[in-house]
């Protein structure tokens, strides 16, 4: 009885996840036994279910530190906010998602249990206390995402993409389990707190350790989409249905900071030295071919995908200037970034043609929507502008968080690249407004979407705005997740 | 109040989104309600603002609404100052705003941008007001940018006209100029006091004021912080303001539609300078540099602005210089640290000159926007109503005893006379010759329209009729305010406690103070105007121009004729544009012929300025070749980036 | 006794086949599928053999686990490589590129 007890109390900061699984389940049998057409019932139960867990994170938000299941479970204050922002981007997301399959008459109840088990693969990531937890998490999270880019089975495009985000991120992960091991052959630890004493308690680095410390560090710049390891992205951004690059290219965004701060920032934390200067490789590579090669697309989701890669240059240097601040700094980059390309993709959807033929995803498509639809223009001028990083837009603070950060440890050279490449990105920003302000639409069909496309989409731009003005509310989030920060350190 | 205040403001802002985006939906009479509306709440809660501060005497509000952002130890605040000053401008702005939105009914009536024009004006009402309304440097700046790109937009409205975009180009070329020492004043006082926001800044200009930098280029020597930062301040006036010798974007921006030539050109936006350098009186009091360039710089802007608008033909273009020359008058003021006064010329003006625009817009309409006066003449006749207010606005303008131009321009010449700044005595008898060519210009504009022979040809003479309702009411309001609005406050603005403490001025500069004693009342001003010198100019000046061009009409030619050289002088605009065009324009064009000829041209403009685009793009479309669709390529691509990840940061610490 | 070198060897012999075999296979995506487990394969026997030297049960339940996600791995990997194929009529590697630049 007593051991009944206490293992339901030490389990109970993850009651939310819990709770996910168990819907998940559940809305995966009550699918089954659906008719053909109902699929928009599984979607709004999904989102009750996601809405749900998103009131149980919140009602069991921690005040401090807990951990359960012998430490490989972590619940504290950034993990619970990184939870929040990735449920409510999850559940923003079906939005467009079911509005998008049920236009091309593709509704599917996969698609949206799918989406539940990804998303209970991104709060295990966020809240991982070990290596194990971490690696299962993610594989949770990859798997449903190769089979959502795959669901479109009548696309060659979609199948391809699923084919080589498969085979690439069964490569990268097969590098991060190869890394897990040395760094456990090295540590005998595999829950971060163990491998970080065991490394505090070392006389000597030794090599396996360091070589285990590259390979999880490659693992992780897979996920973000970091270059070299960003061959990935813009095929799949290009290939999968675009709901579903929404969700490839925002949520995990968030997931994947928390991996990074878990593994980097709690395991390794004391080869700072070392991956800080890996980071800074990737973060210069990142921003230098992301800009530059942005440029040539034509494709208004490959634009994206590489512009996603250049964004990740920035996060990345939040991340490497080590201080509380700069953490806080990246956090606040990812959130706004998740945001603005949740806006930037559903734009995407919402100028979808309805008949059938793939998607209006070339950056063609954009031409002249100042006459087809005025107010959406807009909203799309401030996702771009904020993307750009023109005050006063959310975009411009992230940068400018983010770079401040990195002045004030001393690496100004640094920050002056980031601003150049950003520099050469505002091209391409820009050309998409010049399309849509200045030329004559190639179609003049009004654009008809469903009314919830219309709303999320209104909403989600003018949070841009919002927070542009007021930074601060967002700000402060960030800086509370990382309590160093209020110490005054 | 502040939420008065705050809603007097977002009004027109809400009115520019709903006309700019929803223009199509809501239709022309729906845009023009809705702007109309909003532009009327915002003025109706000027108005309360304006009386609960200057006559319900309510302290001023130093009120900041938020943080927008802090970067390092710099806090960019969001903020209303609301003294006596800024709510007489907002009075202003959105009283001239409203009559403007009300008349562009009719003026714009035909026009397929009907929609987007109405937009712009709400913008350029909201932009105007944070402009004053803003109690830090960061949203001055703002709103001063703001209302130059609307009336960059305004100026190229119909963008179809050649000469509407070389118009804009140079207004927006001109203002950068300005708004470079604008910026440039602002990052100075930054960089001494580290703040941005008025009440500190002001509150350190006194400490600042034995402080000293060397400027590059000036042999090492050693400028007062103070006058460096108003200097700087100044040039951004001189652009916004049209002063000499940044004037030449004015007469040219009279391309853009009347109403915005009323509005922007005349009223509100032109007299931004005018009103940055009053609130930042604190500091300019300090800088006798400063204030002695004022008197110079617009003294000289008064009298030779005004000249130029004696031989211009195009009705609009005359009183553009003629707006010119009282923007000169006002900065004379500002010079002589008579803040007040030409605040209160500010506000005659921007009624009397709203009045003469409309009127001359009215006169265009009934032309069919035929603009040169040669080929008017008798319309008395026939728009009796714009006659009569066209008038009134001619008589405020010249500064006849009574009207509204009279109290606020014969004060500020009186100003000026009394004071001890080096170069006064210059001003003075600059503005007070000013006085005779006012008068000499207006009543030729006046007498070629309204008098005279009928010069029009038979099918418009047929045609012409009085301008509807939308277009004559707003010049009655404008008439009645140019008759009424300078007596009423004529004691309180100058001599009493109208701006309160909005304002500073030093003991030793206090020429109203001077004044004061003098002071008998409205009354007695106009009786005793009958034995100084402007009134017997301004009679000089109406006189000559009645004989000049309704009595002997022929003598004007010959005396153009007689003297050739001086009269193309005028024609020529003193030749300021060749100079700009033909002379720094070709200056840089000789320069880099220069150096294409040494064999930069590759380097410079190859590599650098085009190829720098050209070769990043070349640069995307060689890396974009690396993503080659190929698996095994992009597998590569990872492990390659694995090795070197292993070899730089594990094999090299071996 | 075998030293644990040896196993570590043989555990990064196995990895850099499974790795070649990624890149350097150019015909039949069922290739990539293998060389996928057999690079599971050698983070498992990385994992066993540390498990066994430092006396520790972690590294083969971690094992284990790995084992599990493999085989749903390969299960989506499978399913793709079906989709692909009656989308494309092929599942040869040098044919799929048609997402590119």
């Amino acid at each position: 009885m007593n051991a009944v007890h206490s293992l339901w109390l030490s389990s109970l900061p993850a009651l939310a996840e819990f709770f996910l699984l168990a819907a998940g389940c559940t809305i995966l049998v009550i699918d089954a036994f659906l008719d053909k057409g109902r699929e928009a019932i599984t979607c709004r139960l999904s989102q009750l279910a996601l809405v749900v867990t998103l009131a149980l994170v919140v009602a069991l938000f921690p005040d401090a530190r807990i951990t359960a299941f012998d430490g490989s479970f972590v619940s504290d204050v950034m993990g619970g906010l990184l939870k929040i922002f990735i449920l409510l981007i999850v559940i923003v997301g079906l939005f467009y998602l079911q509005a998008y399959l049920d236009e091309r008459g593709q509704a599917r109840g996969e698609y949206f249990v799918l989406v539940l088990f990804g998303s209970l693969g991104m709060l295990v990531m966020v809240s991982a206390g070990s290596f194990l937890t971490l690696y299962l998490g993610l594989e949770l999270l990859s798997l449903s995402l190769y089979a959502l880019v795959a669901l479109n089975r009548e696309s060659p495009l979609a199948c391809e993409a699923a084919m080589k985000y498969f085979v690439l991120g069964a490569l990268a992960s097969g590098i991060l389990l190869y890394g897990i091991s040395m760094i456990y052959g090295s540590t005998g630890r595999i829950d971060f707190a163990g491998v970080s004493s065991a490394i505090g308690d070392a006389s000597s680095l030794s090599l396996i350790t360091l070589l285990g410390l590259v390979f999880v560090v490659v693992g992780i710049a897979f996920k973000f989409g970091a270059v070299p390891f960003h061959m990935w992205v813009p095929d799949v951004y290009e290939g999968a249905p675009a709901p579903i690059t929404m969700l490839i290219a925002t949520a995990p965004k968030i997931a994947a900071f928390g991996m990074l701060i878990r593994a980097l920032g709690e395991g390794l934390e004391f080869l700072f030295i070392d991956w800080m200067q890996m980071l800074t490789f990737l973060a210069i590579a990142s921003l230098a071919i992301g800009n530059v090669v942005a440029i040539a697309q034509t494709n208004m989701k490959r634009m994206l995908a590489y512009s996603a890669i250049a964004h990740v240059g920035f996060i990345f240097i939040g991340l490497l200037t080590g201080t509380p601040g700069g953490k806080a700094a990246s956090m606040f980059y990812v959130i706004s970034y998740a945001l603005m390309a949740l806006g930037a993709f559903g734009m995407v959807i919402w100028l979808g043609r309805k008949d059938g033929v793939g998607e209006a995803d070339r950056i063609d498509d954009l031409k002249g929507i100042i006459e087809r639809n005025p107010w959406f223009a807009l909203m799309m001028l401030f996702l771009m502008l904020s993307m750009a990083g023109v005050p006063p837009f959310v975009g411009f603070w992230a940068k400018l968080a983010v770079l401040s950060e990195a002045v004030d440890v001393g690496m100004t050279w640094l920050a002056v690249t980031a601003v150049i490449f950003s520099v050469i990105g505002l091209f391409y920003y820009l050309r998409v407004v010049g399309l849509m302000f200045f030329h004559a639409p190639e179609r003049s069909a009004p654009i008809v979407a469903p009314n919830t496309v219309r709303l999320v989409l209104s909403i989600n731009a003018l949070a841009i705005v919002a927070f542009g003005f007021y930074p601060d509310l967002l700000m402060d989030i960030c800086v509370r997740a990382f309590p160093g920060l209020m110490a005054g350190q | 109040m502040i939420q008065v205040t705050l809603w007097a403001v977002l009004a027109p802002l809400i009115g520019a989104v709903i006309a700019g985006i929803g223009g199509r939906a809501i239709g022309r009479v729906g845009a023009h309600r809705v702007t109309i509306v909003l532009v009327a709440i915002s003025t109706i809660l000027s108005i309360i603002a304006w009386y609960r501060i200057v006559v319900a005497g309510h302290p001023p509000i130093d009120h900041t609404l938020y943080l927008w952002g802090v970067v390092g130890d710099l806090e960019i605040p969001i903020g209303f100052l609301i003294d006596e000053l800024s709510v007489t401008m907002m009075v202003i702005v959105t009283s001239v705003s409203l009559m403007v939105h009300i008349y562009t009914i009719g003026y714009m009536k035909d026009d397929p941008g009907y929609q987007r024009f109405f937009s712009y004006i709400s913008l350029f009402t909201f932009a105007m007001l944070t402009l004053v309304m803003s109690n830090n440097f960061i949203q001055l700046f703002f709103g001063w940018e703001a209302v130059g790109v609307v009336s960059y937009l305004l100026i190229g409205f119909w963008f179809d006209r050649e000469s509407a975009i070389r118009a804009n180009l140079k207004a927006f070329l001109v203002n950068r100029v300005g708004d470079f020492g604008f910026l440039l004043g602002i990052a100075c006082l930054l960089a001494f006091t580290g703040s941005l926001r008025y009440d500190e800044v002001f509150a350190m200009a006194p400490a600042l004021q034995g402080q000293t930098i060397s400027l590059p280029l000036t042999g090492g020597a050693e400028w007062s912080v103070l006058t460096v930062a108003c200097l700087c301040l100044f040039i951004g006036a001189m652009g916004k303001s049209a002063q000499f010798p940044l004037h030449v974007w004015l007469p040219d921006s009279m391309e853009g539609p009347t109403p915005i030539s009323a509005l922007i050109h005349a009223a509100t936006m032109v007299t931004a300078g005018i009103f940055m350098v009053a609130r930042m009186s604190p500091l300019f009091e300090l800088s006798e540099t400063a204030l002695s360039t004022m008197l110079i710089i617009g003294a000289i802007t008064a009298l030779f602005m005004g000249l130029l608008g004696l031989v211009q033909h195009d009705i609009k273009r005359v009183v553009a210089y003629s707006t010119l020359s009282q923007l000169g008058y006002m900065t004379t003021g500002l010079g002589a640290s008579a803040y007040a006064a030409s605040i209160f010329h500010l506000g005659t003006h921007a009624f009397f000159k709203a009045l003469l625009f409309l009127g001359a817009g009215s006169v265009i309409i009934a032309m069919h926007h035929e603009q040169d006066m040669r080929r008017m003449g008798g319309l008395k006749r026939y728009m009796p109503i714009t006659w009569i207010t066209a008038l009134i606005g001619t008589l405020a303008l010249i500064g006849t005893p009574g009207f509204a131009g009279f109290f606020s321009k014969e004060s500020l010449i009186e100003a000026v006379h009394h004071s001890q700044l080096p170069g006064s005595t210059f001003a003075w008898v600059c503005i007070l010759a000013g006085v005779f060519v006012t008068a000499l210009y207006s009543f030729r504009m006046y007498f070629l329209v309204f008098h005279g022979k009928e010069r029009m040809d038979e099918h418009t003479r047929s045609h012409l009729r009085e301008s509807p309702a939308v277009v004559t009411i707003p010049l009655i309001f404008l008439a009645i305010a140019s008759l009424l609005a300078g007596g009423l406050f004529a004691e309180s603005i100058l001599y009493g406690t109208f701006f309160g403490q909005s304002m500073m001025v030093m003991p030793e500069h206090d020429v109203l103070g001077e004044m004061a004693p003098a002071w008998g009342g409205a009354g007695a001003m106009m009786l005793h105007s009958f034995v100084t010198a402007p009134f017997w100019l301004a009679v000089l000046g109406v006189v000559v121009a009645w004989y000049l061009w309704l009595h002997r009409p022929d003598l004007p030619a010959r005396i153009a004729a007689r003297f050739s050289s001086l009269h193309n002088l005028l024609i020529h605009k003193y030749h300021f544009d060749d100079l700009y065009e033909n002379i720094l324009t070709a200056l840089g064009r000789r320069i880099g012929s220069g150096l294409w000829r040494v064999g930069d041209m590759r380097l410079i403009d190859g590599l650098l300025v085009n190829g720098s685009a050209f070769s990043v793009g070349r640069l995307a479309k060689v890396i974009r070749k690396i993503q080659s669709g190929f698996l095994y390529h992009y597998a590569f691509a990872m492990i390659i980036g694995l090795v070197l990840l292993v070899s730089f940061f594990v094999i090299v610490r071996l | 006794m075998i030293p644990l070198s040896h196993f570590l060897i043989l555990g990064a012999i196995l990895f850099c086949l499974s790795v070649a075999g990624i890149f350097l296979n150019r015909k039949n995506v069922i290739i990539l599928l293998m060389s996928i487990e057999l690079m599971l394969l050698s983070v498992n026997l990385n994992f066993v053999a540390f498990s066994r030297f430092l006396d520790d049960m972690t590294g083969q339940i971690f094992v284990f686990f790995i084992l599990t996600v493999a085989a749903a791995e390969a299960a989506i990997g499978l399913a793709i490589l079906i989709v692909l194929f009656r989308s494309r009529r092929t599942i040869n590697v040098a044919d799929i590129d048609q997402a590119r630049g």
